[in-house]
Order: structure tokens, then sequence, then C-alpha cells
């Protein structure tokens, strides 16, 4: 194989693009028309800051001097000057920016963030399950209540920000309160959990008591301690 | 008009290929144009349970591929005329089943049987999740202890969730159906007993089978247990738990050993 790596060329491609940009046109004397731009500035100090701005020179008259001097005024207050229109390209200084042609007018539109409309907070809702929640299913609901009509099989895991309901038999997981919600519990006919969580505070099929099993219970948080306490 | 049926139960080993053998014989029994499917591709087991593994040439994923037509992979039970099988290919695995291959094959046993009856490999994967796919109603075969419970009842969720009928927001019937019950040793409260399975599972009971010699006898000459010895208890009980499958009201009996009495025990040798 030959070792020589012969560089592939590129081929360049130019594409066009239009974009917006704010023109100034100065006015004689350029001296008031500077002191407008100090005036803006003082109110908002960045208003002109990082913007694409194009100096629109045909009211004015200025030597090639001159509109370097005016160019090098403005950087000076922060307002860098991305061309020029209005002037013909010959006889300008170098450094000057191009000259521009073939601007179109059009609408500049400040985008201001939307106002937010204030919205009423949605009604707290709640998930009704009215099948019996199955092994290896898991459900999740953070808007509210969950309530299970059936049991909740040995390996399912229901979670929900606030309380839980189950009027069959509790033999998966349940998780109440997961954002924050302490005051949230869990009601069951029967408790045959394999795991009660309340915020975070939590306990195994373990430390539930044996003679609470399969009795109607609930759980709920005092301070950091989670009861579980029967249902009569 | 046909009955999809699918034999699933996610554990395996509990009983869901000879139920399907002993379930579809029994149907056929009765009178009715029955297909048993083996949806156990690479395990397939089914063709030996109806003693038919000598006679498989083309298979489920051959039709599925459209190298075989279906005519050609059905095959003819040799003891009962409306029985057929459509076995499962030995040589391949579950990724060679396609969605659509399967509707297909479905769509088409529909049009030529009373009841189709799938049989579903173990697990919930690809090959169980297909085998249910399309079918109209579901047996859960479970055995009376724990592990086998809660294994069913993630797939009575998965029944509920990711066949056809689910997704169009029917409600797919379903049956569980006890294998390997044995009634003494629930009673002294090693198994579970039947309240607490259908308690658990929260699906109406099909049959309770009783432990018996006589599954493991009818599986090794490869025959259904209800054409093997139509008398046994578990061919009594599959064949009463067919009936119900065709909307007959069969009275529930729980299988008990029949003990035999001392005098029984003591001249049995000399009667037999």
């Amino acid at each position: 194989m030959d070792s020589k790596v012969v560089p592939k060329r590129q081929i360049m491609r130019l594409r066009g693009r239009s974009y917006v940009a704010f023109v100034f046109t100065p006015f004689m004397p350029i001296m008031n028309w500077l002191e407008e731009i100090d005036a803006t500035l003082t109110h908002s100090p960045d208003f002109f800051a990082g913007r694409p701005i194009v100096l629109d020179l045909s009211a004015v008259e200025l030597s090639s001097h001159g509109i370097t001097h005016l160019v090098s005024n403005l950087e000076g207050r922060g307002v860098r000057i991305l061309g020029l229109e209005g002037v013909e390209a010959s006889g300008l200084d170098s450094g000057l920016p191009p000259v521009l042609s073939g601007g179109r007018g059009c609408l500049i539109q400040q985008a201001e963030p939307k106002k937010v409309e204030v919205q009423p907070p949605p009604p707290s809702s709640s998930l009704l399950l009215q099948n019996p929640v199955r092994s290896g299913q898991r459900i999740v609901f953070t808007e509210g209540d969950v309530t299970v009509l059936g049991s909740v099989g040995s390996g399912a895991e229901i979670v929900a920000s606030g309380s839980i309901h189950v009027y069959g038999t509790l033999r998966g997981r349940a998780m109440a309160g997961i954002n924050g919600n302490s005051a949230a519990r869990i009601y069951c006919q029967k408790i045959e959990a394999e795991l009660l969580a309340i915020d975070g505070y939590y306990q195994t099929a373990e430390d539930i008591g044996e003679t609470l099993r399969r009795q109607p219970a609930q759980a709920w948080l005092d301070g950091d301690v989670m009861r579980i306490t029967p249902l009569n | 008009m046909a009955k999809v049926l699918v034999v699933t139960s996610g554990k395996g080993g509990v009983g869901k290929t000879t139920s399907t053998a002993a379930l579809g014989a029994a149907l056929a029994q009765q009178g009715e144009k029955v297909v048993v499917v083996d949806f156990d591709v690479g395990l397939r087991n089914l063709d030996l349970i109806m003693g038919a593994e000598r006679r498989v040439v083309f298979d489920l994923i051959n039709v599925a591929q459209g190298v075989a037509k279906l005519s050609q992979a059905l095959i003819r039970d040799k003891r009962l005329e409306n029985l057929w099988l459509l076995p499962a290919s030995q040589t391949r695995d579950k990724d060679a089943l396609t969605d659509e291959g399967i509707r297909d094959i479905i769509a088409e046993l529909r049009t030529r049987f009373d009841w189709v009856i799938c049989d579903s490999p173990a697990g919930i994967e690809r090959g169980a999740t297909l085998a249910m796919r399309y079918a109209d109603e579901a047996v859960i075969v479970t055995n009376p202890e724990v592990s086998s419970v809660r294994d069913a009842d993630r797939i009575i969720g998965m029944l509920d969730s990711k066949t056809v009928k689910a997704e169009q927001g029917e409600q797919m019937k379903k049956h569980v159906l006890i294998t390997r019950y044995d009634t003494s040793r629930a009673s002294r409260g090693e198994m579970l007993n039947i309240d607490d399975i259908l308690e658990i599972l929260a699906v109406p009971l099909l049959g309770i089978i009783p432990e018996s010699q006589d599954v493991l006898k009818a599986s090794n000459v490869g025959s259904p247990v209800t054409l093997n010895d139509a008398t046994s208890m578990p061919a009594r009980a599959y064949m009463d738990a067919a009936r119900r499958l065709s909307g007959e009201t069969v009275t529930m009996v729980v299988p008990t050993e029949q003990r035999k009495g001392f005098m029984d025990r003591l001249f049995g040798r000399r009667a037999a």
C-alpha cells in the first residue's frame, strides 16, 4: 500500500445568508448626533453591546479621515460597526469596515420575555386505579393521591406525591409523599407490604409488627419516625 | 368463532406444556377442532408431549418466514383426527419470531380451527409476549407456592397491558389453572391453599390439577394425560377444565387423594 497520504482537496462552499442589523444614520453636526447616542447609553449602557450595527453615511459628508474618526469614536462607546453604507468604497481607509449595499428595511422586534400568565394552581388531583396492580407494575403519580380499588401485588410498586389508599391487600411497595410531603399517609385494607415509605422514611416487611399483618392499617410520619397503626 | 387461548405462567416448570397438550386433547375429545402451537422456539417440548417428535418437518419459524406453508407444517394427531400440532423450531431462538409473522399465522389458524392453543415459553421476554400478543383468552398456570404465584401475577399484568386486546381497551378473559396440587400438603400448610392463590391473583379458577404420577407417565409415553388414561384424576380434572373453557358450568371438585383404607392396603396386592 502506498504510504503517502494525498491530502484530499476540500471544496470551499460559499453560501449567502441575510441578517438583521441596526442602522445608524448620523446627521450634521456629528457632535450633536454623538450626544444623542450618549444619552441613549446613559439610560441603558448595554443597549448596543454585541449588536451588529451598520453606519449609513448618506446624510453626511465626511472625509475618509472623518469616517475613521467617527468609527473609532463609536467603538470607544462600545458600539461596533459591522459595515458602512452610503459611501463610495474607493478612497476609504483599509482598516474600515466593508461597504454594504442592498439593505432592506425591516421591523426589529424586541425579544422581550413573554409575560407568564399567572395560572391558578391545578386542583389537587388524584389517580384512581380500578384494577389490581400486578407484580412488576410500577405506578408513579406526582400530582397527588393514588387510590387502588383492588390489591397491590407482591413486587408491584406505587409511588405518589400524596397519600396512597389501597382498598385491597397491599403486598407490594408503597411510597407516599415523594416530593417532600411528610403529611402524606398510606392506608390499606390489609397490610402485607414489602416496603412502606413516606417522604423518604421507610420500613420493610421485617419492621412491620406481626400483630398488624393482614389487618387494616395506616402508616404516617410522627416527626421523623414512621408509625404503623391499625385502622379501626 | 375461533378462540385463541394462550397457556402461560411466567415461571418455568409449572406445567404449561402438559396443560396445553391435555386441554387441547380434551377439547378435541369433546369434538372441537383444535391446534396446539408451540411458541417455545429453541426449547421445544410440545411435540414430545404430543408424541409427534418424529414427524416434524417444518415449524412455526419456517411458516413465519414464508419458507413453508401452514398446511405443510401442521401435524395431525394419530389418535384424534381433529387435533393438530404446529411445532416450534429447535435450532433457532426467540429472536426469529416476528410480530407480523405471528399475527399472520394466528389469523390463518383462526380460519381453520375452533381453538388455537398457544403454549408460551417461560419468562417475560419476546417469546412469552408474542405467544400472548394475539390471544383472546389466557390460562395462567400456577403451582401452589409463592414464587409461582407471584410470577403468575406478573404475567397477568402483562396480559392486561401488552396484548392486542388490552391495547384496544378490551378486557382479556383470564383463567387460573392450579397444577400439582396436593390436598394433604396444603392442609398441613406446606402449600398455599386455593383461597390464598385466588385472593392474590383475583382471577377466576379454571381447574385444580392434582399432583399425580399419571402426568409424568403420560409425558414419558408422548401422550396428553387426557388421552393416556381418561379415568385418572388429572385427566378428569383437565376434562372438567376444558368443559369450563367451552362455557359449561362444572362443579369444582378439590381433588382428594383416594386414600386406601386399611383393608385395601392389606389386600391391595392380592387384588391387583
